[in-house]
């Protein structure tokens, strides 16, 4: 112990947890707490040019977002929403709890809300398990199925036509190969010539959805990931909580988790609009 | 930092900003609140505020939400302010990133249209609708 350090009859002992390098664990609190912020700081670039992305995919192509967010459910987004924001408040409360040396509430607290991440989860996988099944995906994967293919496969499979091979690449704006199959005829190789019968969808369709499911997915999915990240330092806080580590003298592990678990529920509050409710 | 600070947490030095359950749960409800009016501005039209109008309602409603969280869940209004500066910068940051890359996110939308105009049926097969 440095003999800088005066002696205080109040605090007896130096704390256990305080790290020779730091005055007081006030100070060495700060002091993770503002490295946490940093790192929180990098958490918010990375999703950054993810939102980047966002914004010029959808000033350039707002058709395509108005055009595919209906296959989003708002309600689904709404609920994921709440549980987010449910999870945030158990969590604050978690960190009182914590500073209150209150270990069973602290565990609730810390048990709640991997509940609610859980249950986020769980949302997730069936709203992206519908998608999966509808061909609602990325890039070359997004193969709709609830609709006529673009150049209209599906029409040519109702009207007893030779359902198309499995395209080898998805409908994109410049790639046609797999509709021109050999020995076909037509202008679109899939439709007899002069067969003018209207499309499914005869409104002007709008292409390149796929751009708005690559956003999806990868927006979503970073952000899933991060969820899951925060589920397992839960578990350990959790865990370290179980063995009575934390109390109103040391609870630095379980704010941290807690700001980290802010930030996941902060790029939610961003993505749900942004994705669910285009308008 | 007082040289009569404690090695201790005490009343008088605690460690962090202890914010009371009741101010976690009313900043809770106010969340939910504006979730809730979030969804419902969509069961409405917009389109005073141009094609997207909604988004900017949207945008408005999350950052007072994220700044809910922020100052009362993440202590940031009891911490210290450099903390908010760390925040801000990034959020700065951010906005600058997307500014910028917007300015010319159109710059090829000429050439892109020129090179579907040479062969529109081969180049864009989309625009060739029967």
């Amino acid at each position: 112990m440095s003999t800088s350090r005066p002696a205080d009859s109040s605090a007896g002992a130096p704390a256990p947890h305080l790290q020779h390098h730091f005055t007081s664990p006030a100070q060495q609190f700060e002091s993770v707490v503002l490295g946490m912020w940093l790192f929180l700081a990098t958490e918010i670039l990375l999703f950054g040019g993810l939102f980047c992305a966002y914004a010029v995919y959808r000033a350039n192509h707002p058709e395509i977002f108005e055009y595919a967010h209906v296959y989003l459910s708002k309600s689904l987004g709404a609920v994921n929403t709440a549980i987010l924001l449910v999870s945030s408040f158990t969590m604050a409360s978690a960190v009182w709890a914590a500073q209150q040396s209150r270990a069973r509430l602290l565990r609730i607290m810390l048990a709640l809300t991997i509940a609610c991440g859980l249950g986020f989860l769980g949302i997730k996988y069936v709203e992206y398990k519908h998608k999966w099944h509808e061909g609602l995906l990325w890039g070359k994967l997004y193969r709709p199925q609830h609709e006529a293919a673009p150049f209209s496969a599906h029409h040519a499979f109702e009207h007893g036509q030779t359902p198309p091979a499995a395209p080898t690449s998805a409908p994109g704006d410049t790639d046609v190969s797999w509709v021109f199959t050999p020995g076909d005829t037509g202008p679109r190789g899939l439709l007899a010539p002069g067969d003018t019968t209207p499309l499914v969808s005869p409104e002007p369709k709008v292409h390149n959805v796929q751009l708005f499911f690559g956003v999806y997915f990868a927006l979503t999915g970073l952000h899933a990931v991060h969820v899951l990240a925060g589920l397992v330092l839960l578990g350990w806080t959790l865990w370290r909580a179980a063995l009575g580590h934390f109390s109103a003298a040391y609870f630095t592990p379980v704010a941290m988790v807690g700001l980290y678990w802010h930030v996941v529920d902060l790029i939610w509050i961003y993505l749900f609009p942004l994705l669910y409710l285009i308008h | 930092m007082s040289p009569s600070e404690p090695t201790r947490p005490t009343a008088a030095h605690p460690v962090g900003h202890h914010v009371p359950l009741r101010v976690l749960a009313a900043t809770l409800a106010a969340l939910l609140v504006l979730t809730f009016i979030t969804v419902a501005v969509t069961w409405f039209s917009w389109s005073d505020f141009g094609r997207a109008g909604n988004i900017w309602i949207a945008l408005v409603i999350a950052t007072l939400k994220a700044a809910l969280v922020a100052l009362y869940f993440m202590h940031l209004r009891y911490d210290r302010p450099f903390n908010a500066v760390v925040l801000i910068s990034a959020l700065l940051f951010v906005m600058l990133f997307c500014a910028l890359t917007l300015m010319d996110a159109r710059a090829y939308q000429p050439d892109i249209q020129a090179y579907r105009d040479v062969d529109p049926a081969h180049y864009a097969p989309d625009l060739q609708r029967p």
